[in-house]
């Protein structure tokens, strides 16, 4: 918004303050848009009635020529609502350095409203001819009363004809800073304006700019007093405004590089003045800088006169008669007896140019004379935008709505709206409300902590450093302790602190304060500003400075009352107020002789205005919770989603019925499938069960699915399709049923931190079962751990922690033991040891599975084995089944016997009768031959010995470890469909038969070779 | 090998019942037992010995250049050592700034995937421990683990400034003194807004945790997030959508030290801090539900 800002404070030398305050100037008017000064009625008001499609006219009006002849007409724009009226008009009036351009879009929204809106390029702006004389009522004011004259020649414009034949059209005019005291000062001075609407504007041009703040001796009219310090910084922005080349409405000032503002200056003759107004007097080149005669280059469209007085104050610092004279006449102040029209009065706290007390003296003095007047201070202004800007818009429309389209006078809005203070994390200031302006004003009188001892101040000779409290609506660029800094410059100010607050106070109005100066100089000139104070920091909330000049004889005290800058303040308990009195202030001209004052406090108290405002409803309001309340309705959808989701998977679940027929059987495995994600099927359709007393083991070479069918026993995994029973009960994960089975899954699972034994209780303890069922003692003989049971687990030995894994399986003597490579880590004495402890186990009526892929181990401590590999069950039965069958006899022959001749003997007896097959095992330590045959088991014996072969036994066992490599031998074959002639093979019935061929036996053509070859095959998988 | 039972003798033996279960049957994996599992964890004491050690390292620090003068300044640091009540709201909000999100997705995060880590998750199910009540419970002490670490530090911090730095009431950098009775409630809610606002990491963590496994992940994912989610928060572009980053209010319990305290920011970082918990939370049980337990 302010393009300004990117200007850094300048402390301009004396020698060539006018130079340096021209290019100043031309380069802040170049960045700074006029629509700041606009009145804001834009897109955003909620009061949308039936919106009007709108035309647009452009018009050239002729007005009174300037002093020396040159005729001026003046750019206006039209727009008005097609069809229906008459309407009520409304002219529009653009703020210093703006032109119609500004008022275009304020306009069109007017026209939509049913409006017909005037708006036009005041003289010496824009494309209007002529010069900027300041609102002089002999050119500005008089050009407004013309196009009045204009707006009641109109046919759509809603008129009534007065006894004398004349035309009084129902017209209002609005308008901001510039335009705002045009309005006021059309207003006072033609009766037929109906309503009058000024933003943030003066009431008199002199205190403006030389603004005093003393009231000495009680005399309270500041126009009487001495003019206060000249408000330089200002000055140059509102002068330099005018002298820089004019802008277009195609070339906005933003969108110019500022570059090119030094070489801009010089040619400062309005490239689009319609007539030629500019007299060529001087060419740029030969500019000189003479203050008498000004040229045309330095004054630009300024009128001379007022350009020469402007000029000479600039230099002295100090005003003269002249100008004053000529400031107030060019002000609403004079004139406002004449002003009957209901006026609406919006004024900024953030405006340090024509501050809230020029609002205030034109409300009182329209209060006094009965003409209806509604106040409204918003908390923007000539130094930053409004935060209620949509309210402020919503006001304006129905304040036109009642004052002018119904006639009803100042009723539309409150009498007085304020804006308090942003509250903190807020980003809307609250408005507040009372029905008249002045009225319910109290006072509180806030005392000053005591002062032990005068404080003295010093101006610093030439005036600088100068104290940095507001620049004139430039931001500071330091926040914090620095701000603070750079306005309480040592020696050059002193502050005041206030007692702590103990109450929350709302200041609503100029605070006052009595001084006791005594001075080295005739005239002190002061600058006082009202800080708040919490703990340590100080902050300027309102960025404005009072001024203050008297005079006073050397020595003597001169006691001044001072009205601080107007606003609203909010001061928390616990904080308190701190006046700071400065002699410098940057954006004023100060003395520049060296002074000394001693300054003391003539009363013990600050005495703060107060208002009891009723709340107003407006956006602060709206803002105040949509956050809490979406993101508590999101709560509330998140938790509806999850219940949503719960009972969907409840219905989803899949819940296989209870099988009373399998409530005798420990386990039961029915048609396990689990594929995994990467598409590898692990168990393909696997049955089996565990019967009580049985010791069941589960055998397979590695990944034939074994641990993952376990796992899906115990829930821990969900199968594709298929269920494990427990008992009647089907597992699911967490299935009461769980708990009658102990498990060791994959190695054992501890916490390192706990010992062996606290490991054990605070499994026990997950289980929620009572401690007694734990039967910690016994299962502890089984761990055999001794002392190392009080020892963290983390410093135990593998087949330690597998040991106390199996203890922790068999906590609370479940009725289903489950054990996965329980030998895993032990050494073969405790594996002979935890043999009888299963078989005990399960002939106590319990079940244990035990999963291996140690054959011999299997062999001898179970009842029963299921055989997987890849996936699928090969072979179930009884052990003793499947390595004893009547048709084998297994005979052993002489460890000295030759290879060779076990061969031969082999052949032999293949070739005999009723011998189906032979097969030779090539053991160095124990050669065997495993024959199968239809005959009698002695018949074979005979018959290998009538070969001549030393048999030195003969047993109708295997062992498992050969049955297992044939069963596995023969699924594999079934598997890869090898065609080979797999007679030996795959001739068992019940798959609880098989051939196995030696690793390394040259016996049988070549088979045994091809087995062990699909036995590394399936274990590589 | 010389073991070969009869199946019908086996079926004629008393079938062992399951233990008497009546009475003293209590819930899976209480939260007394989940409580055992996690204290004696070297994690979980080093958290508590960090938090003990704090104020004593502020102090030591403090001690090196010390001024005999007068404590004033701006920042809640220049006053921590004005007494016990700035040394206290000091320290907590030097550790609130990082060590208590780490704490919190620490305690929160790491409940589930150690135990996997250990391999002792399944043996939990296998208890049984229905899958959603391990999660409650887990959930349920880690957050009182954490709940107790901000007390701890709290109360500790006060004790160590009071002994270091008297009893001097709470003076506020930005304004206001706040005697010790206007003080104590104020820290007790800044305590249980801490909290509520460390539930979005915790919960994060937890959701982390539940699907990798891995301690680290879970842990440093949602420091990560933090981290992630106080560079967006500086990033004045995305304006008012910075509210809806975790962890945007976590100082908004600042406001509570405040001569007149405002709720707003406080409010909005509850629900937010709420509203990210209850999501992740809830994804968090519903993939441990269906999860397949291969650790």
């Amino acid at each position: 918004m302010q393009a300004s800002r990117w200007l850094k404070p300048a402390f301009v030398p004396s020698h060539s303050r006018v130079a340096v305050l021209v290019a100043l100037a031309a380069l802040l008017t170049l960045l700074s848009p006029a629509s700041l000064y606009a009145v804001p009625l834009g897109a955003a008001s909620s009061l949308t009635p039936a919106v009007n499609a709108v035309t647009e006219e452009q018009l050239t009006v002729p007005v009174r020529a300037e002093a020396d002849g040159i005729p001026v007409s003046l750019e206006v724009a039209v727009w008005r609502p097609d069809g229906g009226g008459p309407h009520p008009a409304v002219l529009l009036a653009h703020g210093f350095g703006g032109s119609v351009a500004d008022l275009r879009e304020q306009g069109r929204k007017l026209a939509e409203r049913g409006y017909l809106a005037v708006g036009y390029s005041a003289r010496g702006f824009g494309a209007s001819g002529g010069r900027i004389h300041l609102n002089d009522p002999e050119f500005e004011i008089a050009d407004a009363r013309a196009l009045v004259d204009l707006i009641a020649a109109r046919s759509d414009v809603v008129t009534e004809v007065r006894t004398d034949g004349s035309r009084d059209p129902r017209v209002g005019v609005v308008g901001a800073s510039y335009g705002g005291a045009l309005a006021l000062m059309l207003g006072s001075t033609d009766p037929r304006v109906d309503s009058v609407t000024a933003y943030i504007t003066w009431n008199d041009l002199a205190d403006a700019f030389f603004p005093q703040r003393a009231r000495t001796g009680g005399a309270a009219a500041a126009s009487d007093a001495l003019p206060g310090p000249f408000k330089a910084l200002w000055a140059a922005r509102f002068f330099g405004s005018a002298t820089a080349p004019a802008r277009t409405a195609e070339s906005p000032a933003s969108s110019a590089p500022p570059a090119a503002a030094p070489t801009a200056a010089p040619s400062a003759i309005p490239p689009v003045a319609t007539p030629p107004a500019a007299a060529p007097t001087a060419t740029p080149s030969t500019a000189k800088l003479p203050t008498a005669q000004p040229s045309p280059v330095l004054c630009g469209r300024f009128d001379p006169t007022v350009c020469r007085l402007f000029l000479a104050a600039t230099e002295a610092g100090t005003p003269s008669p002249e100008l004053l004279a000529l400031l107030r006449a060019h002000s609403p102040k004079p004139l406002l007896a004449g002003l009957r029209a209901p006026t609406y009065l919006v004024q900024g706290m953030a405006d340090s140019l024509f501050d809230l007390s020029h609002a205030d003296a034109t409300a009182r003095a329209l209060q006094a004379q009965g003409t209806p007047v509604a106040v409204r201070w918003i908390d923007g202004g000539h130094d930053g935008t409004s935060s209620t800007a949509t309210d402020d818009e919503d006001a304006l429309t129905a304040w036109l709505d009642t004052s002018l389209r119904d006639g009803k006078g100042a009723s539309g809005v409150p009498g007085f709206v304020y804006a308090a203070p942003i509250p903190r994390r807020q980003s809307v200031a609250p408005l507040y409300a009372v029905p008249t302006y002045g009225d319910g004003a109290g006072s509180v009188s806030i005392a000053f902590a005591p002062v032990d001892r005068p404080r003295s101040l010093a101006n610093p000779p030439g005036g600088t450093p100068a104290a940095v409290s507001s620049l004139g609506g430039l931001p500071i660029p330091a926040t914090g302790g620095a701000a603070y800094q750079l306005a309480a410059l040592p020696g050059q100010s002193v502050a005041f602190d206030t007692e702590l607050l103990t109450d929350r106070l709302a200041i609503v109005g100029a605070p006052t304060v009595r001084l006791r100066v005594t001075s080295t100089a005739p005239s002190v000139t002061l600058f006082l500003t009202l800080w708040q104070v919490t703990g340590e920091s100080a902050s300027l909330p309102r960025k404005l400075v009072a001024p203050v000049t008297f005079a006073t004889t050397p020595g003597v005290p001169t006691s001044v009352e001072v009205a601080l800058p107007a606003a609203t303040w909010t001061v928390e308990p616990g904080s308190r107020l701190r006046l700071l009195i400065s002699a410098t202030d940057s954006a004023y001209a100060v003395p520049r002789t060296a002074r000394a004052d001693r300054i003391e406090l003539a009363d013990a108290a600050l005495i703060a205005p107060t208002l009891n405002g009723t709340r107003v409803a407006g956006s602060a309001d709206s803002e105040t919770d949509t956050e809490s309340i979406g993101v508590a309705l999101a709560i509330i959808a998140a938790l509806l989603a999850i219940g949503a989701a719960a009972a969907w998977d409840r219905r989803q679940r899949r819940r296989d019925p209870v099988r009373p027929d399998l409530a005798d059987i420990p386990l039961t495995v029915a048609n396990l499938v689990k594929t995994y994600a990467d598409g590898h099927r692990a168990v393909d359709d696997v049955s089996w069960e565990a019967r009580r007393g049985q010791v069941v083991g589960l055998l397979g070479p590695n990944g034939a699915g074994k641990t993952t069918t376990l796992r899906m026993v115990m829930g821990l995994i969900a199968p594709d399709s298929g269920t494990a029973y427990l008992g009647s009960e089907p597992v699911h994960p967490g299935a009461p049923a769980l708990a009658h089975v102990g498990a060791l899954i994959e190695g054992p699972g501890f916490l390192p931190h706990l010992t062996g034994l606290a490991n054990l209780h605070a499994f026990w303890a997950a289980t929620g079962r009572p401690t007694e069922d734990a039967r910690f003692d016994e299962v502890l003989d089984v761990a055999a751990l001794g002392d190392a049971v009080h020892r963290p687990v983390r410093s135990y030995s593998h087949g330690m922690k597998q040991r106390l894994g199996i203890a922790q399986a068999m906590l609370g003597l479940p009725d289903l033991l489950v054990l996965d490579e329980p030998t895993n880590g032990l050494d073969p004495p405790q594996i002979a040891a935890m043999r009888p402890i299963l078989q005990r186990y399960a002939a106590a009526g319990r079940t244990v599975v035990v999963s291996s892929h140690l054959l011999a181990e299997v062999e001898m401590t179970c009842s029963d084995v299921v055989v997987m590999n890849a996936g699928r069950v090969v072979a179930t039965g009884r052990v003793a089944d499947l390595v004893d069958s009547a048709d084998t006899t297994v005979i052993s022959l002489d460890p000295r016997t030759e290879v060779g001749r076990v061969g031969a003997v082999a052949e032999a007896i293949g070739r005999a009768p009723g011998v189906t097959a032979v097969e030779v095992v090539d053991d160095s330590a124990e050669p065997r031959l495993v024959v199968t045959a239809s005959m009698p088991r002695a018949d074979v014996v005979r018959a290998v010995a009538a070969t001549g072969a030393d048999v030195v036994g003969v047993s109708s066992r295997r062992h498992l470890e050969e049955v297992f490599l044939g069963v596995i031998a023969a699924a594999q074959g079934d598997d890869i469909s090898t065609g080979t002639n797999d007679s030996g093979a795959a001739h068992g019935s019940g798959g609880a038969g098989g051939s196995v061929g030696a690793a390394g036996a040259a016996g049988s053509a070549g088979e045994p070779r091809s087995l062990s070859d699909r036995l590394r095959q399936v274990r590589s998988r | 090998m010389t073991y070969q039972p009869k199946h019908e003798s086996v079926r004629r033996e008393r079938r062992p019942q399951a233990p008497s279960r009546v009475g003293a049957k209590t819930r899976e994996l209480s939260f007394r037992a989940e409580l055992r599992r996690q204290l004696g964890r070297r994690r979980t004491l080093w958290s508590f010995v960090l938090i003990g050690a704090l104020p004593l390292v502020l102090v030591a620090a403090f001690a090196f250049g010390r001024s005999s003068g007068p404590v004033t300044g701006t920042r809640l640091v220049d006053l921590a050592q004005g007494g016990a009540a700035n040394f206290a709201v000091f320290t907590y909000m030097a550790a609130a700034e990082f060590l208590l999100i780490v704490i919190a997705a620490l305690f929160v995060g790491d409940a589930v995937p150690s135990e996997a880590s250990w391999s002792s998750l399944r043996y939990l199910l296998l208890a049984p421990v229905p899958r959603a009540r391990l999660l409650t419970s887990k959930l349920f002490v880690s957050l009182a683990t954490l709940a107790a670490a901000l007390v701890v530090l709290v109360v500790w911090s006060s004790l160590v400034g009071l002994v270091a730095y008297g009893t001097a009431p709470f003076t506020n950098p930005a304004g206001g003194v706040l005697t010790w009775a206007e003080l104590a409630p104020r820290l007790a809610v800044a305590t249980a807004y801490t909290f509520v606002t460390l539930l979005q990491v915790g919960a994060f963590a937890f959701w982390l945790g539940v699907r990798t496994d891995a301690p680290l992940a879970a842990v440093g994912g949602a420091v990560l997030l933090t981290i992630l989610g106080s560079i967006l928060g500086q990033i004045d572009a995305l304006g008012d959508l910075r509210h809806g980053v975790p962890m945007y209010y976590q100082r908004a319990w600042l406001d509570l030290f405040t001569p007149t305290t405002d709720w707003t920011a406080m409010r909005h970082g509850a629900l937010w801090s709420i509203l990210y918990a209850v999501v992740f939370t809830g994804l968090a049980y519903r993939h441990f539900r269906r999860k397949d337990v291969l650790s």
